[in-house]
């Protein structure tokens, strides 16, 4: 700590080749997810009677038990999961903060009842509680979209729901840090100054509290992404996420790990998803650590 | 103390109530019930049908007769395993979920311990990176990238363990290790952090002082400070290895409570559902209350009074 003019967080980060490496990695899984399924051949996404061909010039990912190009669906995959995991963590950081400011303005017992709910949240297994939650509401968004003649809400409404109900599991750790912030901020000069002024409380909330905040919520947002793909891949996995023909890297690896026998070696239908998957959230990991260590230098 | 504790059981209550009155609001409120097949079945049966399931009377009547049955510890018959009650079921299926819910506990607490342990007196050298570096790569890497992998690897290509299946103690070994691994690794940070804090206090110092060889300096005495932390992580972590444990045993086809809470979810079997989702939750919040009093024994400097 010898360097006398404190670096800005970004500078910080800039000096990470560990940071650059993973956002340059992520932007190009991004990239390459969203556009290069546009290059395919309109065949490789049908099934064909290419059953389980294993990896080869015009399938480098082999095929899947559908005869349909794995590298293709690989790549839709992480572009749902990708899409999934950002707008989760989108609901949760927006939960979470609303919850974790009021939580810690209030301060007194309706902070300290507040916190023991999000304990009590902690210790119950609320991915369960989803899954219920998940099907029940489903239909009735199916049923409510077909009757209002929304065709592409019956198509995609599985994953909507699943957007906002991995959101509402996520949110606990994004409201404690938030709180702790705001108990930390709140007996600040400026915001004394605010509150003599007469600013009203919503305003010192959003005005004053919260543009201090961006920096940590950044974070927990990088590093809710994560945890909201591993989540979504979760329920994929068990076959109550993502419903074919869509695909996630959840459901692909759970197609994997049910074609595995004695018999034959599938090894390409676990590899390549595993792989994909872990690329993403070691990206999204490392990244969020390095986020965390350039805002919060005393760690 | 025993007013703390009275105190913790009529919360206990209060949380298993919720948790109950939820879960059956949830699974009846959700559109389909148990007998929607595509043949429909004649009125005279469907009433029979829901006269037998105690599916009859108005939500209100159903909502207080299970509650009754709850309480009586009847979980009711499975409509999906018919003739099937979900007592009889999950006597069968909860000792393998519980075994093998225990065995990774056993692993991610131990291996975590020592893990954070060893980078915390590693400090600032490679073992210490490579320690962190490995929780990182555990943490971001779920079970079900991990465990086809293991099974790829260990089970087919080098056959040294089964593929999946229950039975002896080779078939605990892999889905144990799977389910514990991110944990091992979310312990090991704890404990690290919370050990290189406790290491640089006097009391080690004078420990030192004294001429305490280093592994009862560390074991003796850091480490009954430094695993607090860990200690009150024991609770969510019970929690993640239950729900954890679902994904695990469809990976390794193992015949826990897993399987039937995922095809219950499926079938729209509520009773079984619920009695799986009920007898989770009851453990957990048991357990919580087990682990805080754990707390209160190791730390005495805490005074029990939320």
């Amino acid at each position: 700590m010898d360097n006398p003019a404190p670096l800005t967080p970004l500078q910080r980060l800039g000096r990470k080749p560990v940071a650059l490496a993973c956002t340059a990695i992520l932007a190009a899984l991004a990239l390459v997810a969203v556009f290069a399924p546009l290059f395919f051949p309109a065949a490789y996404a049908a099934p064909s009677p290419l059953q389980y061909a294993p990896p080869s010039w015009a399938h480098p990912f082999g095929t899947d038990l559908n005869g349909r190009d794995l590298l293709l669906r690989v790549l839709m995959g992480t572009r749902v999961s990708l899409i999934v995991g950002i707008c989760g963590a989108v609901v949760s950081l927006v939960i979470g903060t609303a919850y974790g400011l009021v939580s810690g303005y209030t301060g007194g017992r309706i902070d300290s009842a507040m916190m023991r709910l999000v304990d009590i949240l902690y210790s119950i297994p609320r991915l369960i509680f989803i899954l219920v939650l998940i099907n029940a509401f489903n239909r009735n968004l199916q049923n409510f979209a077909a009757a209002h003649d929304w065709q592409t809400l019956v198509d995609y409404s599985s994953i909507v729901i699943l957007v906002f109900s991995l959101g509402i599991i996520e949110w606990l750790t994004m409201a404690r840090i938030v709180r702790g912030q705001v108990l930390a901020l709140k007996s600040r000069q400026f915001v004394t100054a605010a509150r003599a002024l007469g600013q009203s409380h919503l305003k010192i909330l959003l005005r004053h509290l919260l543009p201090n905040l961006l920096g940590v919520i950044i974070i927990y947002l990088t590093l809710t992404i994560p945890a909201v793909i591993i989540d979504e891949s979760f329920l994929s996995f068990l076959g109550l996420g993502i419903q074919a023909p869509h695909a996630s890297l959840g459901s692909l690896l759970s197609d994997g790990a049910a074609a595995i026998n004695p018999l034959r070696n599938l090894w390409w239908t676990i590899v390549f998803p595993s792989a994909v998957m872990a690329l993403t959230l070691l990206a999204l990991n490392f990244l969020g650590d390095a986020l965390r260590d350039a805002l919060d230098p005393r760690r | 103390m025993v007013a703390y504790l009275l105190r913790r059981l009529v919360a206990l209550g209060v949380v298993l109530f919720c948790v109950v009155s939820a879960t059956f609001f949830l699974i009846r409120l959700s559109p389909g019930g148990p007998f929607d097949a595509e043949r429909k079945l004649p009125p005279a049966i469907e009433k029979q049908l829901l006269a037998k399931y105690k599916l009859d009377g108005s939500l209100w009547q159903q909502y207080s007769g299970y509650l009754g049955d709850l309480v009586r510890g009847d979980l009711r018959l499975s409509t999906k395993y018919r003739n099937r009650s979900v007592n009889e079921i999950l006597a069968q299926t909860l000792p393998v979920t519980l075994t093998l819910g225990a065995a990774a506990f056993l692993v991610a607490t131990l291996a975590g311990v020592w893990l954070g342990t060893f980078a915390a007196t590693h400090h600032g050298h490679a073992g210490d990176t490579g320690a962190m570096l490995a929780a990182l790569l555990a943490i971001s890497l779920p079970s079900f990238v991990i465990g086809p992998l293991a099974i790829l690897i260990f089970a087919l290509w080098l056959g040294w363990l089964p593929v999946g299946g229950w039975g002896g103690l080779s078939h605990l070994i892999l889905p144990a290790i799977v389910l514990a691994a991110p944990y091992v690794a979310t312990i090991a940070r704890l404990m690290r952090g919370s050990m290189l804090e406790t290491l640089n206090q006097d009391f080690v110092r004078t420990a030192r002082a004294k001429g305490l060889r280093e592994n009862v300096v560390l074991y003796r005495h850091a480490l009954r400070l430094a695993i607090l932390p860990v200690i009150s992580y024991l609770g969510p972590l019970a929690a993640n290895l239950l729900t954890g444990s679902i994904v695990v045993e469809t990976i390794f086809n193992i015949p826990g409570a897993g399987g039937f809470f995922v095809n219950s979810i499926l079938n729209r079997d509520g009773f079984l559902l619920g009695g799986v989702i009920i007898v989770y939750c009851a453990l957990l919040v048991v357990l919580n209350l087990v682990v805080d009093l754990a707390y209160t024994v190791l730390d005495r400097r805490i005074q029990l009074d939320g």
